[in-house]
């Protein structure tokens, strides 16, 4: 509890400006099987951004933001959150660290056995915040995600939208500086999708630097945000304002098609 | 407001998951009931061994022409041999009384036909360990020799002890291999049921530690959990073993020696050591068994 207040203090001693939120710098992450997920990628995120991480499935997405959190830790090269150098952070602070990250997956991660009102909950119990407070905290949050009607159903008695709300709802809730979005939107039809990432959107409004991994293409290309494409795991596009990909005509399109199936004259065999 | 925290987050995954937990019970009361009846077997039957291996003695007789002086220079030397529990003295009058209570037909006649009483004093030694009975006998018998002027002979009725020994050795050694089996088994299945138990709900304990809760905040409910099916279980077990002991071994007792041997735990006792083995190990195996779903 202490440490929650703490931490946020050290951060604002800090030149606002100069320390970006995230940095990578260099970073390569193999898997123990011998794969390679991420190859010499660096990039610094500024407090405030707004980044789509884009890609095919299997680029490195998911390896970033789970590296970002701590979950994985990188091979070689160095990654510091808020100018901590992740390397530093023991393994026992782990757990303060990740209170000052909001996550939220593809596939919600609720705890199923427990209410909408009580998931979101749970993220201020586990640091200690009074009961008072939370009772104040969770019915504004949920509020907030528009799910004040539901505080009482269990998760699997809601939408997939409703539930990536919830999601939210407990990842911001103790308004953490940085929060991290691995597919959003993957599991839910564009109308909701709109939604969720007019939540997300909302949120960086106040000031929440934003990392959204997606691949969904048509939210990318409305948002024009920075755009920070990779490909078999390296960087190899960084714009700020872009689209999913760089403006392709339909003729390029159909030449990359048939090569990537291996049908076209040029195709090659892979 | 955390203890009161853990307690219901405790009570609700109780309910929320009530079939791996009744597993969990089961076996924790079953092993307890095993437990139980061994226990109590186990003291019996190693008692009765211990009892029988208390009549290994040395037997260091004193000669008669030994002078006050050397006898009690004697006793004083044994005394201060390693392994010696205790020393009795038996004089040449005790010798002959015990001799005609053994074999009163020998002394029919009346004992002053021999003339003079022909048994020697003699000192009992008691070991302390009757396994090493051999220090005491080589100490004040080095090499066939006496080593005191007042000693006449040492005796330590080779052949009698060793078959104690071995005999007491085999029992012990068997029952102390058969309740190290036990425990070890049950150990290992109140692991299993656990682990089983827990391994349901390690998405949960993910979830828990990607929102930031510290290991120990994950662990305590689930110790604590672990601890009230370790009371159950351990609660109902002594019921079971109450109601078994006044119904089948109290009436039965007064005919088996066996099962009133006097060395057998008190029941209070066992019960105190039953209920606390069975929240330790239900309660250390769920924070062990967590450990590895902790580690993300």
């Amino acid at each position: 509890m202490a440490t929650a207040r703490t931490e946020p203090a050290a951060r604002r001693r800090q030149p606002p400006v100069d320390v970006p939120v995230v940095e990578f710098k260099d970073v390569t992450k193999v898997y123990g099987g011998g794969s390679v997920a991420v190859q010499a990628a660096s990039m610094r995120i500024g407090r405030g951004e707004f980044v789509f991480l884009v890609g095919p499935t299997g680029c490195g997405k998911s390896t970033c933001i789970r590296l970002m959190m701590k979950e994985l830790e990188p091979s070689r090269g160095a990654i510091a959150i808020a100018g901590r150098p992740l390397a530093e952070v023991p393994r026992s602070r782990v757990p303060h660290l990740r209170r000052n990250i909001g996550v939220v997956f593809q596939d919600y991660k609720l705890l199923p056995n427990r209410t909408v009102y009580d998931n979101v909950a749970y993220s201020l119990q586990v640091i200690g915040e009074s009961r008072k407070e939370i009772r104040r905290k969770v019915p504004d949050i949920l509020r907030l995600v528009g799910l004040s009607t539901k505080l009482h159903n269990f998760p699997d008695e809601l939408s997939g939208g409703e539930q990536q709300r919830v999601s939210i709802a407990r990842a911001f809730v103790n308004h953490p500086p940085l929060l991290l979005a691995d597919e959003p939107t993957g599991n839910l039809d564009p109308e909701t999708s709109i939604g969720i990432m007019q939540l997300i959107y909302r949120i960086n409004r106040t000031g929440t630097t934003v990392v959204v991994a997606t691949h969904d293409k048509e939210m990318v290309d409305k948002m024009r945000r920075r755009v920070i494409e990779l490909r078999e795991g390296r960087i190899v596009r960084d714009e700020l304002s872009g689209l999913y990909r760089p403006d392709e005509s339909t003729t390029e399109f159909a030449v990359r098609l048939r090569g990537e199936l291996g049908v076209g004259d040029e195709g090659h065999p892979n | 407001m955390r203890w009161s925290f853990f307690l219901k987050e405790a009570l609700r995954g109780l309910r929320r998951s009530s079939a791996p937990a009744l597993a969990a019970l089961l076996t924790i009361l079953l092993t307890a009931v095993v437990l139980g009846v061994f226990i109590p077997i186990v003291q019996a039957t190693t008692g009765t061994a211990n009892e029988v291996r208390s009549r290994v003695v040395v037997d260091v007789y004193v000669k008669d022409s030994a002078t006050q002086l050397e006898q009690a220079e004697l006793r004083k030397a044994i005394e201060e041999t390693g392994n010696v529990k205790s020393v009795e003295f038996i004089s040449k009058g005790e010798a002959l009384a015990r001799a005609q209570e053994k074999n009163p037909k020998a002394f029919e006649a009346g004992a002053e036909l021999l003339g003079s009483n022909p048994l020697p004093a003699s000192f009992r030694v008691h070991p302390e360990d009757p396994d090493r009975l051999d220090e005491i006998v080589s100490r004040l018998n080095a090499d066939g020799e006496p080593q005191l002027a007042a000693i006449d002979e040492v005796r330590d009725r080779e052949e009698d002890t060793d078959k104690i020994l071995s005999a007491t050795g085999l029992v012990k050694a068997l029952t102390a291999g058969l309740a190290v089996l036990l425990v070890l088994a049950s150990i290992a299945l109140i692991a299993n049921t656990i682990r089983l138990s827990i391994f349901a709900r390690r998405r949960e304990v993910e979830v828990m530690k990607l929102v930031g809760a510290t290991n120990w905040f994950i662990r305590w409910p689930f110790v604590i959990e672990g601890m009230i099916v370790g009371f159950l279980g351990g609660l109902l077990a002594v019921l079971l073993l109450a109601i078994v002991k006044t119904t089948f071994v109290d009436p039965l007792s007064d005919r088996f020696a066996l099962l009133a041997a006097p060395d057998t735990i008190d029941f209070p006792l066992l019960v105190v050591l039953l209920m606390f083995a069975c929240i330790a190990v239900s309660a250390l195996g769920s924070g062990i068994t967590l450990r590895r779903f902790l580690r993300v």
